[in-house]
């Protein structure tokens, strides 16, 4: 027996749903947001490094759990394995109220207006599917601006000239640099490039109701103790709730979108927190599930007109897999230049985003979140002892001596690099799991390189007694926080999965709103992007909706 | 007093009184061998996994693995969250054990530190015996191992490694962690 109708239901309340929810909800429309996990507590974890998403050596405090999840993952030689999510090669984003906003580092990254064009900005890239998106950075500026405000970021742009045109001041004033910050301020200052403060979705100040930071060490990968790191769960989520018209449940695990003959979406079928099967029928469908879950949902979803999934008519759904490889630097100075003032991020370069010779794209350049012991112990020069006695004087004479510099490659899209459902391996509820495959575009190599060589020229100038440099020499699988792609927006329903406005192709009651959506990722954490588009998505909805319907 | 001698004595006095004056002499004996304080090892495989431990972060001016309680670390897990991997230590020590054997002629344990130094670095090669590791690769266990030693010596003192935050100390970090206002102000370090 189906539940009662409600008017949009949203499936997942990370970053994209939890926009989607505030803003359906203050418009009048009835809507329940469904999510696998629950709400998260700091009490999860404390600061304990081994139950964090950062390092989930004994599982995920923010799920998924190890018991119920499961993927497939097809190596570049054509093996395959199960993965739990508390593996790497699994590609995790958080399950719970808020998902990665909750434990992300919370940088406040907008994208450069040339990311809204790459293929203008480049031209063809051999076996990629590099495109323009759909829309431009000043359609999204209202948008991002809507984001930082309701959200809140702390930031200064007054040294950044790469950054596209901002209507209005960010709405908190930016985080000062800590001893490493200073430093890089220093040298890159003198290397004629320019350091300016990292955006952050984190109060600087008190605001709306949330206090200014405590500089916990432990930050990324935790949840924030007295709630000034802003995510969906303590912001708009709380908005959308007091409207009364919004009903979160949680522990609700979605199996299936109902598209019924005349190619609308009626209900979603999902389990709920007592593993029981339940229909939710909605005029709007809303999926915001990450760009993995998303696609494994649409293909999840057959019916007589979409007999390969839902919008997947065309084979776009679940392509297009990308997220970003972290490339840097890592130096040893002679001075301690540590400084237990969390997160540890504070300081980037957007020179080398775009315009880089010989490269496609680029990326941006911060310092590093703190790295807790456990993890440090992969902070290693190639071919350093690993165990014994010089491993622990590595870690006891540098751990405060560590400068680093890295960022995320701007990741060329292509078509091999997918998800799709697995035809055998299925979860704790059967239903068939991601079976994620293929490789990285060949360029994020040298971009790679590139961006690596720049962190290390920097860090040399600095002083640093030791340096080495990372980046991927074989392109391997990309999911992760930063997944994006699967379902890309475009005005060509050929070669894409929803319009301009997150609207699925071809089903008109049902959209995205999360990074599936994104055509390519940039060279910038996603996450204030992703909540951009969410409103973007939403304001449309919102214009389209006549009070009982989407028309 | 120690706490292990306060424990036995605790214990001796409740079995004592249930079990009557007759079973004085099987109680002596069950005092001499206390029960074993593992989950998940067996006092042979404990006390193989120990010294590999302390290998992989010794003790010098600081405490190593040893004294970190690595050892509960990675028992209390094995019958936890890392259940998954008791068949690696099963089979892996036990290969490992009689590696050193035929290789050495000798028991790890007996091994000087030099020594075990060496039979560790045969096993992280994989330069072993192959037909005492199966189709197991013994690269994969010593990667294992060496992941948990870390866990145990660097993760929170409450999954039963990292004693009184020994590896904390060692590299200066403030513990438990001080939560930043009571140290500093508007973001900056006073």
């Amino acid at each position: 027996m189906p539940l009662p109708k409600v008017n949009a239901v949203i499936v997942g309340a990370g970053a994209g749903g939890g926009v989607v929810a505030k803003e359906l909800s203050q418009a009048g429309l009835s809507v329940v947001l469904l999510e696998r996990g629950e709400w998260p507590s700091y009490d999860n974890h404390n600061d304990d490094e081994l139950w964090s998403q950062r390092t989930p050596a004994l599982g995920n405090p923010f799920g998924p759990d190890n018991q119920r999840y499961r993927r497939v993952v097809v190596h570049p030689d054509g093996s395959t394995n199960i993965v739990l999510p508390s593996e790497g090669s699994y590609g995790n984003n958080a399950a719970c109220v808020g998902s990665g906003t909750v434990s992300y580092g919370a940088m406040a990254w907008r994208f450069m207006p040339q990311d809204f064009r790459l293929r203008s900005t480049y031209g063809d890239v051999k076996d990629s599917t590099l495109a323009d998106w759909p829309i431009s950075y000043d359609d999204l500026e209202p948008f991002y601006e809507k984001a930082e405000y309701e959200f809140g970021v702390a930031g200064d742009y007054s040294n950044n000239p790469f950054s596209g045109p901002r209507k209005n001041p960010f709405p908190m004033p930016a985080f000062p640099y800590n001893k490493e910050g200073r430093r890089i301020a220093e040298t890159a200052t003198r290397l004629g490039l320019h350091p300016f403060p990292v955006p952050m979705l984190r109060n600087s100040v008190p605001y709306n109701g949330r206090p200014a930071c405590i500089h916990m060490r432990s930050c990324v990968g935790f949840a924030c103790p007295i709630n000034a790191k802003a995510g969906s769960q303590n912001t708009v989520i709380p908005v959308a709730l007091a409207t009364g018209n919004c009903e979160v449940r949680t522990g609700c695990v979605v199996a299936e979108i109902v598209v019924d003959d005349h190619g609308r979406a009626r209900s979603v079928r999902y389990f709920d927190a007592n593993n029981q099967g339940q229909e939710q029928p909605a005029d709007i469908i809303v999926v915001s599930a990450s760009a993995t879950e998303t696609a494994r949902l649409l293909l999840n979803s057959k019916s007589k007109l979409f007999p390969n999934g839902a919008g997947n008519n065309n084979d776009w759904v679940g392509r297009n897999l990308q997220s970003h490889h972290y490339v840097g630097a890592t130096g040893i100075m002679d001075e301690e230049v540590y400084e237990e003032a969390g997160p540890g991020a504070c300081i980037a370069l957007s020179d080398f985003n775009h315009g880089n010779p010989g490269v496609v794209g680029g990326g941006l350049l911060a310092n590093e979140f703190i790295a807790l012991p456990y993890l440090y112990c992969n902070l290693r020069p190639p071919g350093a002892p690993r165990w014994g006695k010089a491993h622990k004087d590595f870690q006891r004479y540098n751990f405060k001596r560590t400068v680093r510099l890295h960022g995320p490659v701007q990741n060329i899209p292509n078509f091999s690099s997918r998800v799709t459902v697995d035809p055998v391996v299925k979860d704790a509820w059967g239903i068939p799991v991601c079976r994620l495959s293929g490789t990285q575009h060949p360029m994020d190599i040298p971009t790679g390189e590139f961006l690596s060589g720049k962190a290390e020229q920097i860090i040399k100038e600095m002083g640093a007694i030791q340096t080495w440099r990372y980046f991927g020499k074989v392109p391997g699988q990309s999911a992760g926080q930063h997944q994006a792609g699967t379902c890309r927006m475009g005005d060509d329903p050929k070669i894409s999965v929803t319009n301009r406005h997150g609207q699925v192709h071809q089903i008109d009651n049902l959209f995205i709103a999360d990074g599936s959506l994104n055509v390519n990722n940039g060279g910038f954490n996603p996450a204030l992007t992703i909540m951009a588009v969410a409103y973007w998505v939403s304001d449309y909805i919102k214009t389209g909706w006549k009070g009982s319907r989407f028309a | 007093m120690t706490r292990r001698t306060a424990v036995k004595l605790a214990l001796a006095g409740t079995f004592g009184i249930a079990a009557g004056a007759g079973a004085t002499a099987g109680l002596a004996q069950w005092i001499r061998t206390p029960p074993a304080p593992y989950q998940f090892f067996s006092e042979n495989e404990a006390g193989l996994l120990i010294p590999i431990c302390e290998q992989i972060i010794p003790a010098d001016d600081t405490p190593g693995a040893t004294e970190a309680g690595v050892i509960y670390y990675i028992d209390r897990q094995l019958t936890g969250a890392l259940s998954r991997h008791q068949q690696a230590y099963r089979l892996g020590l036990e290969s490992f054990r009689q590696t050193c054997l035929q290789v050495y002629k000798t028991p790890f344990e007996k091994l000087p530190f030099d020594g075990q130094t060496e039979a560790l670095r045969l096993m992280e090669s994989g330069k072993v015996p192959q037909e005492l590791w199966g189709d197991r690769r013994s690269q994969e266990f010593f990667n294992l191992v060496l992941d948990h030693t870390r866990q145990g010596f660097y993760g929170s003192p409450r999954h039963g490694g990292n004693r009184d935050y020994a590896s904390y100390r060692m590299i200066g970090l403030a513990y438990p962690n001080l939560i930043g206002q009571n140290r500093y102000a508007a973001g900056r370090p006073i």
